[in-house]
C-alpha cells in the first residue's frame, strides 16, 4: 500500500510538532524515519495510522485521503505498534496478540477458527508458540515488544507502522526484527534510533528535525556528517563498518563550543560512503 | 526465539532464522507453497482455510486446537453451573426472612402467579411471598447483575482495577439527584426519581472525567479523584437533606442511601430488569472494545475501535445502570469490585465472557448478602451496603496490596 503525505501539519497548543511534511511511500518499501528527540516522528507516525486528525494536510492510502475514514476502516489497512504499550490486566500472550483480529471481528459473533489460525501464524512467525499462555505480567521488556508486533502482524495488514520498535530489544532480536520487517512485501514504515541499523535495513530514510521534513533519499543520501551535525548535533562519520556496511560513527556530541575548539572539524567532508548500499 | 519445536516454516519465516546477512526473503508470501496468513491477501477465507489446514497439517500435536475446545466446554459448564446456582439461591432466599416459609409455599405461590395452575395460598402468605419476597430478591439479582457488569465495564475503560460506580462516585452523584427529586420536587414531574439519578450520575461520572483529563489515568489518582468526586456528592446529598427534610424523611432517606432491597416492588423490579438487560446486551456488544482498551486508547484506536464514542456509549449505559439501581435500592459499594475481580480469576479477562459470568456471579453475591441482611439481627433489618463494605473493604485493600500501591 502507498502512503503519501501531503503538507501534513499537527500541533499541540499552537507549537507545530508536524511541520508541512509532504512524502510519499511505496507499496513494499521499507522506510525509517530518523531524528532526534522531539523531532515529531511519533506525532508524524500517528497522523499517518490516522489516529490523530491533522491540522492541516492530507494523508492518503493508495490515492485515497482517509479524512472521514472510520477506525475500523484504517485499522483494515494499516498496524501500528506503539513506543510503549503496557497494561495491567491479567493478559496472556495469545490474548495479546489475538487482539490484532479486531477489526475484522463481528459484535455478535466471537474470534472463529480463521481468526485462531492466523494468531497463531503471528506467534510463529515472531517465536512466540511457546510462551503463548504466558501471563502479559511475565514476559520480558523484549518479549512485549514481539507480542506487539505480532499482534500488529495478526491484522494481516497492507503497512505497519512502527515507533521504535527496537527499543527494549537485545541486539539479536533487533536484528532479527529488522530484517522480519524488511522482508515482508508489506509496507513499513519505522521510526528508529540507531542510525546504522536504520542505515543497514531501511531502503529509504526520512530525517525530521523541528517537525520539518530535512531530508528523504537513500540512508548514504541521509546520513551525512553535514546533516547529522546540523539535525542530532553530533560530529560524526559515515562508512562502512567492518563488514562493509553502511554505519554511522560518533566522535562526540556537538556543543556549540566544540567546533572551534575541535582539533579535527569535519575532515574532508567527501561522500566516501557512496560505495556501500 | 529458537523455542518453537511446533512451527515448522509452513507459514513463513522459521523464528530466529534470519541470520545477520542472510536474505530475509523467506517471509514473501510469493516464496511459498502455502500462502502468508499474515498477508493481507490471506484475508480470503478459501485461501485462509488452506494456509490453516497446512498449518495444522505440519502442527505436530493439536495441542492449541484442544486447548481450546477444552476451555470453550469449561466455560460452557462455568456458565451453567453459576445459572444454576443462581436460581437455588433466589429460591433459597425467598424462603429466608423473619418468618421462614417452606418451600413448597414458595413453589405454590410462584406457580399460581405464573398461571402453572398451583392451588393459590392463603392471601397473606402469598402477599409475602408474591408481593415482598419475591421482587426484593429479583431486585437483589437484578442490581448484583448490572453493578458487577457496570465494574468490569468501567475498569477495562479506566484501565483501572479498582474502578466500581460506587468507589468513583457515580453512586453518589446518582443519590444526590434521586434526593434532590424527592426531598426538593425538582423535576419530579418530568424526571421521576430515576431521571434525577440518572442526571446526578452523567454529572458525576462527568466531573470525574473532567478532573482526570490531564496526567494519565493511574490507579491511586483514580481512585482518589473518585473519592473527591463521591464526598462533593455526598455532601451535597446531607446539605439537600438537612435544608428541607423533617427527622422522619431524613432517617427514611439515610437507609435508602445505604442501599437496601427492602422497599423493591414489582414495577422497580421490571423498569430494572429492562435497563439491565439492555444495558448488559449493549456492554456485551462492546466487547471486544473493551478488550483493546487494554493497551490504552491509541492501541484501541489503531485496532478500529471508535474510542470517542465507546467511551461515550459506555458511560451512558454505565451511569443509566448504576442510576436505575440506585435509585430502585440505594447505593451498595463494592459488588461492582469483588464480582469482576473473581470471575477474571477464573476465566481471564476476555470481555465477551467476563461481562454475562460477572452478570450471574454479581446476582448470586447480591441475593445471598441481602438474604444476610434480612436475618444476621432479625428483626431488625440491616442495609445490605453495610454487608457488601464489610466484604468489599478487605477485598480492595488486597488488590491494592497485591498491586504494590499500598
Amino acid at each position: 500500500m502507498r502512503i503519501i503525505a501531503e503538507h501534513l501539519s499537527w500541533e499541540v497548543a499552537g507549537r507545530a510538532v508536524v511541520d508541512d511534511v509532504s512524502l510519499d511511500v511505496a507499496p513494499g518499501e521499507t522506510v525509517g524515519l530518523i531524528g532526534p528527540n522531539g523531532s515529531g516522528k511519533s506525532s508524524l507516525l500517528r497522523c499517518l495510522a490516522g489516529l490523530r486528525t491533522p491540522a492541516a494536510g492530507t494523508v492518503r492510502y493508495d490515492g485515497e485521503p482517509i479524512r472521514g475514514w472510520s477506525a475500523r476502516r484504517v485499522a483494515r489497512r494499516v498496524a501500528f505498534v506503539e513506543q510503549v504499550a503496557d497494561t495491567d490486566g491479567d493478559l496472556r500472550v495469545v490474548d495479546v496478540v489475538g487482539l490484532g483480529r479486531t477489526p475484522f471481528g463481528d459484535r455478535w459473533r466471537g474470534p472463529g477458527a480463521h481468526d485462531r489460525a492466523v494468531v497463531d501464524a503471528a506467534l510463529a512467525r515472531l517465536g512466540l508458540t511457546a510462551l503463548r499462555d504466558r501471563a502479559w505480567k511475565a514476559l520480558s521488556g523484549g518479549e512485549r515488544q514481539r507480542a506487539h508486533i505480532a499482534r500488529a502482524l495478526a491484522q494481516q495488514p497492507y503497512a505497519i507502522l512502527l515507533d521504535e520498535p527496537t527499543n527494549h530489544l537485545d541486539v539479536k532480536h533487533q536484528l532479527e526484527l529488522l530484517a522480519l520487517l524488511a522482508g515482508t512485501d508489506q509496507t513499513v514504515l519505522v521510526a528508529l534510533h540507531d542510525l546504522s541499523l536504520a542505515a543497514r535495513h531501511c531502503d529509504r530514510l526520512l530525517l525530521l528535525h523541528g517537525g520539518r521534513l530535512v531530508a528523504a533519499g537513500p540512508p548514504k543520501d541521509v546520513l551525512t556528517p553535514e546533516l547529522l551535525a546540523q539535525v542530532f548535533e553530533v560530529d560524526a562519520e559515515t562508512g562502512p563498518d567492518a563488514l562493509g556496511h553502511l554505519a554511522v560513527s560518533y566522535r562526540g556530541p556537538l556543543t556549540p563550543r566544540s567546533p572551534a575548539t575541535d582539533p579535527s572539524p569535519p575532515p574532508s567532508t567527501t561522500p566516501s560512503t557512496n560505495k556501500d548500499c | 526465539m529458537s523455542a518453537s519445536p511446533d512451527v515448522p516454516g509452513a507459514v513463513g519465516v522459521p523464528a530466529g532464522a534470519p541470520a545477520p546477512g542472510s536474505a530475509p526473503a523467506s517471509g514473501r508470501p510469493g516464496g511459498h507453497l502455502v500462502p502468508d496468513l499474515l498477508h493481507p491477501s490471506a484475508r480470503d477465507p478459501r485461501i485462509a482455510n488452506t494456509a490453516a489446514a497446512a498449518t495444522a497439517a505440519t502442527a505436530p500435536g493439536p495441542g492449541p486446537v484442544r486447548a481450546a475446545v477444552r476451555g470453550a466446554g469449561a466455560r460452557a459448564g462455568i456458565f451453567l453451573l453459576a445459572a444454576l446456582v443462581l436460581v437455588a439461591s433466589a429460591a433459597a432466599s425467598v424462603r429466608i426472612g423473619t418468618t421462614d416459609v417452606p418451600y413448597g409455599d414458595v413453589g405454590r405461590s410462584v406457580g399460581f402467579h405464573l398461571g402453572l395452575g398451583t392451588e393459590a395460598l392463603p392471601p397473606l402468605v402469598d402477599s409475602l411471598i408474591w408481593e415482598l419476597r419475591v421482587p426484593r430478591v429479583l431486585m437483589a439479582a437484578l442490581v448484583g447483575a448490572g453493578l458487577a457488569v457496570c465494574g468490569a465495564a468501567l475498569q477495562a475503560v479506566t484501565r483501572n482495577a479498582l474502578a466500581d460506580p460506587y468507589l468513583l462516585g457515580i453512586s453518589s452523584g446518582a443519590s444526590t439527584g434521586a434526593v434532590t427529586v424527592v426531598v426538593l420536587g425538582v423535576g419530579a414531574a418530568s424526571l421521576g426519581v430515576t431521571g434525577g439519578a440518572f442526571v446526578g450520575a452523567l454529572v458525576s461520572f462527568a466531573l470525574l472525567m473532567l478532573l482526570l483529563r490531564r496526567g494519565g489515568l493511574d490507579s491511586v489518582r483514580i481512585v482518589l479523584t473518585g473519592v473527591v468526586v463521591a464526598q462533593l456528592f455526598t455532601a451535597l446529598t446531607s446539605l439537600v437533606l438537612m435544608a428541607s427534610g423533617d427527622a422522619e424523611m431524613v432517617r427514611a432517606i439515610t437507609q435508602w442511601l445505604l442501599g437496601s432491597m427492602a422497599p423493591a416492588r414489582w414495577d422497580a423490579v421490571a423498569v430494572t430488569a429492562a435497563v439491565t438487560a439492555a444495558g448488559l446486551l449493549v456492554l456485551w456488544l462492546n466487547s471486544a472494545a473493551l478488550d483493546a482498551f487494554s493497551f490504552g486508547s491509541d492501541t484501541a484506536s489503531s485496532l478500529g475501535v471508535d474510542v470517542r464514542v465507546t467511551r461515550w456509549v459506555l458511560l451512558v449505559v454505565t451511569s443509566l445502570m448504576t442510576s436505575v439501581a440506585v435509585a430502585s435500592v440505594g447505593a451498595i459499594g463494592f459488588v461492582g469490585l469483588i464480582v469482576p475481580h473473581g470471575v477474571r480469576f477464573l476465566v481471564g479477562p476476555g470481555h465477551r465472557v467476563l461481562l454475562p459470568l460477572s452478570a450471574l456471579v454479581g446476582a448470586v453475591f447480591l441475593v445471598w448478602t441481602d438474604a444476610l441482611a434480612r436475618v444476621a439481627f432479625s428483626p431488625q433489618e440491616v442495609p445490605v451496603g453495610v454487608f457488601t463494605a464489610l466484604l468489599g473493604v478487605p477485598l480492595f485493600l488486597l488488590v491494592l496490596r497485591r498491586r504494590g500501591e499500598l
